[in-house]
């Protein structure tokens, strides 16, 4: 570590002095003259025939520039939204993928599901006309549950998908784990729902299309995690301009969590609108149309099944999944529940044969696709869950039946498809029993009991699959992309520096942890390192931020550019000292000759770059390198979480009383801030645990949870100070060592928290959200049940 | 929102003059709830008139041995005054609980009486206090003037100029927040009056604010939480929503009222509301 | 419409507008104070938190035109009268109290505000946590936010007495 500013310094952020004073500029802070405000005509209904669309008392109004509807749209040739990512089921044939128009022609499948646009000069003008623009439904009978959808006579939603199911998938060996499972000594059935869930950064979905009918081109300024992904699918599937006509810009994005990776109508619709109208059209989400439309996340419900032998080691898994899609398929929804869920069923323990049966299916909701963890927290949770039922019913105690079980050597191929590199799973459970002093858990039981309330502990041992992903391998199992990073690093002829980078940075502090890696490798202070990202005008070709790969992948890629810039700085720097290339170092911003006093400042080298008056022979002038980095294979990030609460059985209100969190991320590059991530992330996976859910009225298909009133959000008196610490085995597959932190602390948590409460009310017959009404019950129902015994 | 005409009062003749004027008027008192209602296009009057600029409607006096809340005071006053927190404690802690402190700065009590949402938390208050709703040209009893789910007996263009009660021996408030909304999902509000102890139930009935004699008879006999220890009220009538069943709302009543209690006998709910023995449920 | 007057950080502004245009829309839109943020259509998220007359309020619940008359201060004017940034800012910046931003600026201003009611040093973690009941963070998990509250509170409280000491 260099000076307290290079890799492993909780260095301050660099971005925070323009959040603290109100500089960040957002997609809505956008003006361009002669803007105008859209607002989209959405369906009421959650299933319904669309027979035709009335403008005309919309189009008499002032301030109205035009209404513009689905039928348009598809005459000018705007492609129909699209996964992308195929899946095929097991007897091999491809996934059942309906049609997405980005404005509805003949049919709208969930509330919310956009019609038409109308623009006008204000949002209020915008939002009046909507209210005039009439549409003609006849409504269908719908259905919201993803169960209840494929059986028979239920609501059929696309004609390309019979009974509603998209595909029929699976993964390991089925007979072998059958016949484990017959011969296991002890076989342990668990029913694992896990509840579907908003994303909802707090910034809600946003977009500015501009059309300069000039040159022909388009611009968008939104809210995306990924601009040049958004930019690659808007051209290459959806139509709306060839790449080298349309730039996408992602300013100051306010959270992401998976909901802004996906390239959504609305943007699509605004910039066409645009072309049509000759105006720029700027669109915000409300909140409650974030909820109608922000790809939800989770929604599975599933079986398992885990054979024992009689020492308790675990001989086999057997896993049922139905996972609802919603109405369409969203860009990655199909991974989610298969590539991203299935293949982490192995957790952390040495399980040799497991098999998975997934269906997926159409339902008359929100598209769901990744939302923070993406499939590893469903994996997560329905494994911590069943090992800790499993403990429970065997009679021992669930910390040492995971001990039992873990994985001790690596590499280790697990059933599904994943090879886990390296991890130390004993030293985080070591590290979070001691941490919150697990032995003497007893005697803090029985104080709760004294003051009349109940409290349990409990635990999960998480791994998940980060830093996705090696481009080839996710090729073969169908990605349309590959999932590769790039970077450019720009050495500026007085020495400071760019660093060009495709990950996106809406939170996760890259402004500073990559200036991190700079200084740590060159040695110039961090202000003369600046971060680029989030204009496909200005940065290459990225494939952006999700999956905890901004680490692993992005600074991966400014590592090679780095070893690039490095090798040729040296070249000029041997040639300008008089000495040989292999002697020269760099260090605190100098070029030096080992041995020697001989030195080189960084400016100077980079001046001499650019003045190219004397450079050695055949060497281009100039200091700019650019590098692609695909890795090799996944990252594991993994650790144990232990959650003790206490419940107030006279309301069922659940108080977490401590929460400890020890994590294996690789090596760190800024501890403040991945602690930060795991406070972030514990806090959704509490939120999904006690407080969040989205719920549909069952016959009508309406969104009960649309805002703040309804779909509860964890606020600061819901969580307590969380005690992380971190357990370190550097990952071996990336030159950083990193293994990636952002998705962990949701990924992990929901587990520890249930198995918590189950422990605290001595019932299992908890489901996510444990609201305090439903653990009410939950006790209720253990007291009358042992009533009547 | 919808277009709507902005008129500030300086005086109640001046408002209900300005009513008197509009299609579809509404008095616009802190707007906490009016205008996200009317964001949301729930709402669309014609004519918005304010009313936090009346000084006759502001503040908390004494008139003999009543104690008067003007109508525009906001909860964060009502919370942090002198006489309310010494006479009306109860009421104190009730105001401090509604909202956040930024809904606190601008709501006031006139506008939450009036509006009678049932899970708003003053209604309570008003009926164990056994106040006097005052208008413009009446005052009316508190157990008379709330008539149904966002229903007074208001008429057309009347103004809830302010509330009146005398101060209780003892009072006390029990809150159980709806986990999203964060507004009541039971609120009991217990007062220890001249006239026995009256417990008024809020975000909890279908017809909204109620009293619970049940209560009032066992707190009459003991006034103490472990009075309510086994009191069970009937769930029929309750409201039942995803947040929360008639069942549970019943329950959640009881441990509130407990809670009411032990405020108003001077100890700390937050902490001490599990307390009494004998209510673990396994 | 109407014609609203107000002061907003310092500055005597005066614009006619629609009767239904909110206060926050008013500072954005009227005057491009884009601090202040939209994070909820139902008064609960709290990004669009300002200062009027001195008290902390929800910019979006407000009308422009309830406001006229009223002096306003949003985040860009919160370091006022101090050298660089308000303790306020930079606790939250020294503590991580913010990872994407959205919710900071009013996040700030509550904070503000909480140490204004309070008074400086005198708030403790369950305070804090309860009087956040109306700022919603998806980011953080309010652990850093709730730090740098009470670390500002208390570097309020020590240059408070610092000053008092310099005035004796």
């Amino acid at each position: 570590m260099s000076e307290g500013q290079g890799i492993g310094a909780s260095v301050a952020r660099k971005e925070d002095k323009r959040f603290i004073t109100g500089l960040g500029r957002y997609t809505d802070d956008m003006k361009v003259p002669g803007m105008m405000h859209a607002a989209f005509v959405r369906s009421p209904h959650a299933h319904a025939k669309v027979n035709g669309v009335d403008k005309s008392a919309a189009l008499e109004m002032d301030g109205v520039i035009d209404v513009l509807i689905g039928p348009e749209l598809k005459a000018d040739g705007i492609g129909d939204l699209i996964c992308g990512w195929a899946v095929s089921s097991k007897d091999g044939s491809p996934m059942n993928m309906g049609a997405w128009s980005p404005l509805a022609t003949d049919t709208v499948r969930h509330v919310g599901n956009p019609v038409a646009i109308v623009v006008a000069e204000t949002r209020d003008i915008a939002l009046d006309a909507a209210e005039r623009v009439m549409v003609d439904y006849d409504p269908l009978p719908a259905v919201t549950d993803a169960v209840d959808a494929l059986s028979d006579g239920a609501p059929q939603l696309h004609p390309e998908a019979a009974n509603n199911l998209i595909f029929d998938w699976e993964i390991g060996e089925e007979q072998a784990t059958d016949d484990a499972l017959a011969g296991a000594a002890h076989v342990v059935e668990v029913d694992i729902r896990n509840n579907r869930l908003s994303p909802n950064p707090m910034e809600p979905r946003a977009a500015l299309g501009h059309y300069n009918k000039a040159e022909d081109h388009y611009t968008v300024w939104t809210t995306s995690q990924n601009p040049h992904v958004a930019r690659l699918v808007m051209s290459a599937f959806y139509n709306v301009a060839p790449e080298n006509k349309l730039r996408v810009i992602a300013p100051d994005v306010g959270g992401g969590f998976g909901a802004k990776i996906y390239i959504y109508p609305e943007e699509i619709v605004c910039l066409w609108a645009s072309k049509r109208t000759g105006v720029p059209v700027k669109w915000v989400a409300t909140r409650t149309e974030a909820f109608m439309t922000d790809a939800h996340g989770r929604d599975h419900t599933s079986t398992a099944k885990i054979g024992f032998d009689a020492d308790h080691k675990i001989v086999g898994l057997k896993v049922e999944t139905v996972a609802n899609l919603g109405a369409y398929m969203s860009l990655f929804s199909s991974a989610t529940p298969t590539y991203l869920y299935a293949t982490l069923l192995s957790g952390q323990y040495n399980i040799p044969n497991i098999h998975a049966n997934v269906k997926t299916v159409y339902t008359n909701t929100v598209p769901v696709d990744a939302y923070r963890g993406a499939g590893r927290p469903e994996a997560t949770y329905l494994v911590e869950r069943t090992m800790t039922q499993a403990a429970r019913q065997l009679g021992v105690d669930p910390a040492e039946l995971r001990r039992k079980n873990f994985i001790r050597e690596f590499p280790h191929q697990t059933p599904v498809i994943m090879n886990y590199d390296t991890g130390d799973f004993e030293a985080s459970l070591d590290a979070a029993t001691e941490a919150i002093d697990y032995k003497n858990f007893e005697s803090r039981r029985q104080e709760s009991r004294n003051r009349g309330k109940l409290r349990g502990i409990g635990m999960s041992c998480y791994i998940e699959a980060c830093g996705i992903a090696p481009s080839a391998a996710v090729g073969s199992l169908g990605a349309g992309v590959g999932l590769w990073e790039s970077a450019e690093v720009r050495v500026n002829a007085a020495g400071t520096i760019e660093v060009l980078t495709g990950s996106h940075s809406h939170g996760q502090g890259h402004e500073t942890t990559f200036a991190q890696l700079v200084h740590e490798r060159l040695g110039l202070p961090l202000d003369q390192v600046n971060i680029v990202h989030g204009d496909t005008d200005v940065v290459q070709m990225g494939m952006g931020t999700y999956g905890s790969r901004s680490g692993a992948v992005g600074m991966s890629a400014i590592v090679k550019a780095l070893d690039k810039v490095e090798a040729k700085a040296k070249k000029i720097a041997a040639h300008l000292l008089e000495a040989d290339e292999g002697d020269i170092e760099i260090e605190n911003g100098e070029l030096k000759v080992a041995g020697t006093d001989k030195t080189l400042p960084w400016f100077q080298m980079a001046l001499g770059a650019y003045t190219a008056h004397n450079l050695p022979d055949g060497l281009e002038p100039g200091l700019k390198e650019t590098a692609f980095y695909d890795p090799t294979n996944f990252t594991f990030p993994a650790g144990c979480y232990i959650c003790e609460v206490e419940i107030d059985p006279e309301t069922g209100k659940t108080e977490i009383l401590r929460f400890v969190a020890a994590d294996d991320f690789g090596n760190i590059i800024n501890p403040m801030i991945v602690e930060g991530q795991v406070h972030g992330g514990l806090t959704q996976g509490i939120g999904q645990a006690l407080l969040e859910g989205v719920h549909y009225d069952a016959d009508s298909g309406q969104l009960i949870t649309a805002s703040y009133m309804d779909y509860c959000m964890p606020r600061a008196d819901n969580v307590p100070m969380f005690e992380v610490s971190h357990q370190t085995t550097p990952c071996p597959g990336n030159p950083l060592g990193i293994k990636g932190c952002g998705e962990a602390g949701a990924i992990g948590s929901p587990p520890a928290v249930i198995n918590a409460i189950t422990d605290a009310i001595g019932t299992e017959a908890v489901t996510m959200p444990a609201t305090p009404m439903k653990v009410w019950q939950a006790i209720r129902g253990a007291a009358m049940a042992q009533a009547a015994e | 929102m919808h277009q709507t005409q902005y008129h500030r009062a300086n005086s109640v003749e001046e408002a209900v003059n300005m009513a008197q004027g509009a299609s579809d008027p509404r008095y616009l008192s802190g707007g906490m709830t009016l205008l996200p209602t009317m964001k949301q296009r729930l709402a669309a009057p014609s004519d918005l008139i304010d009313l936090r600029h009346i000084d006759a409607m502001q503040g908390v006096s004494e008139e003999g041995d009543m104690i008067v809340i003007g109508g525009a005071t906001s909860h964060n006053d009502i919370a942090t005054n002198d006489i309310i927190q010494s006479k009306a404690p109860g009421l104190a802690y009730q105001a401090s609980h509604i909202g956040d402190p930024m809904v606190r700065h601008m709501g006031t009590i006139g506008g939450s009486v009036a509006n009678n949402d049932p899970a708003a938390c003053y209604p309570s208050a008003m009926i164990a206090l056994n106040a006097v709703i005052r208008t413009n040209n009446r005052e009316v009893a508190a157990e008379d003037f709330f008539t149904g789910l966002f229903d007074t007996v208001l008429d057309e263009g009347e103004i809830v100029t302010g509330v009146a009660f005398k101060a209780p021996e003892q009072s006390g408030y029990g809150k159980f927040p709806n986990p999203a909304s964060r507004y009541a999902m039971a609120g009991v509000f217990v007062a220890r009056t001249a006239d026995g102890v009256r417990v008024a139930v809020t975000g909890a009935g279908d017809d909204g604010v109620f009293r619970a004699t049940a209560l009032e008879e066992a707190l009459n006999d003991d006034f103490s939480a472990s009075a309510l220890d086994g009191k069970t009220i009937d769930s029929t009538g309750l409201m039942g929503d995803i947040h929360a069943s008639p069942e549970y709302r019943a329950a959640l009543i009881v441990a509130m009222a407990k809670r009411a209690v032990v405020l108003a006998n001077g100890g700390d709910p937050d902490t001490k509301a599990a307390t009494p023995a004998g209510t673990a449920a396994v | 419409m109407s014609e609203v007057t107000l002061v907003v950080n310092g500055r005597k502004v005066k614009r006619v507008v629609e009767d239904r245009t909110l206060l926050v829309h008013f500072l954005r839109d009227e005057l491009d104070l884009t601090g202040t943020h939209v994070g909820c259509d139902t008064a609960q998220c709290g990004t669009c938190v300002v200062q009027m007359d001195g008290k902390a309020v929800k910019s979006c619940s407000i009308l422009a035109a309830q406001a006229d008359g009223s002096e306003v201060v949003t985040i860009e004017a919160a370091d006022s009268g101090y050298d660089d940034l308000h303790p306020m800012q930079k606790a939250f910046k020294e503590y991580h109290g913010l990872q994407c931003g959205f919710c900071t600026p009013g996040m700030i201003m509550a904070g503000i505000d909480m140490v204004r009611r309070y008074g400086p040093g005198n708030l403790d973690e369950a305070t804090v946590r309860q009087n956040l009941e109306g700022n919603i963070c998806r980011c953080t998990g309010y652990h850093n936010i709730v730090k740098a509250i009470l670390a500002a509170s208390d570097e309020m409280a020590k240059s408070d007495t610092q000053l008092n000491e310099a005035a004796e």
